[in-house]
């Protein structure tokens, strides 16, 4: 499969993603470790993809997305940001309600991995 | 130029900012000494009024992609209007630190 088209699926598939360096248990990278800690503290499950292990994502998705860096949030098919803006949204208290009503949506799909 | 410079230069320009503080973090991370490789942007300017976070990053993102997609790994980036500023601020002032005596200190001690 095309990496875009892999990238489009992946996002079609699951409604909270986070693209990252590394894994929520392992990260790779500090901002990839904080981004995945503020979704975990969120409760609900979510789908990761480690870019390590995939270079072409690592190298497509930043021009698909239009922006540069990861780790990338996304939710419903919606870029939400990166790891500042994760982290600032968990502070004002605005990433968990999104995170909770968005799983709760959700629920009835097949869990993502 | 250095890289620390060339950011400053076209965020003041571009965005005409009432703060703008750019930090080399390299150090921070496992890079050589006197890298530019990391480096976080605090800027607060009325041109974010009515822009999302994400609209915010994207704005300062396309001002310095020439470095980030040649020069630099990381830029984390903190975005402000300034009356979120000001706010943001009103909680938490920052001040620098009180006098402890310091001459008169030390002199009272010798």
């Amino acid at each position: 499969m095309e990496t875009l088209d892999k990238i489009k699926q992946q996002i079609a598939e699951n409604p909270i993603l986070l693209f990252m360096k590394g894994s929520p248990k392992f990260p790779s990278c500090g901002f990839s470790a904080q981004a995945s800690q503020a979704l975990i503290a969120c409760g609900e499950q979510f789908a990761f993809v480690d870019i390590l292990q995939n270079p072409d994502i690592r190298a497509e998705l930043p021009k698909y997305a239009n922006w540069p860096t990861f780790p990338q949030l996304w939710v419903e098919g919606e870029l939400i940001g990166g790891c500042d803006i994760v982290l600032e949204m968990f502070q004002r208290g605005e990433l968990q309600p999104l995170i909770k009503e968005t799983a709760a949506k959700h629920k009835t799909d097949t869990p993502a991995e | 130029m250095l890289i620390h410079t060339a950011i400053e230069q076209k965020l003041l320009s571009a965005f005409d900012p009432v703060f703008l503080d750019v930090v080399n973090e390299s150090h921070l991370h496992n890079v050589p000494q006197g890298s530019e490789s990391h480096f976080k942007v605090v800027i607060v300017t009325p041109a974010f009024n009515g822009m999302r976070l994400l609209q915010r990053h994207r704005a300062v993102n396309a001002i310095v992609a020439e470095e980030l997609a040649e020069k630099i790994h990381a830029l984390a980036l903190h975005t402000y209007t300034p009356s979120e500023w000001y706010e943001y601020y009103a909680e938490k002032p920052p001040v620098s630190p009180r006098c402890y005596g310091g001459n008169k200190t030390e002199k009272a001690s010798v």
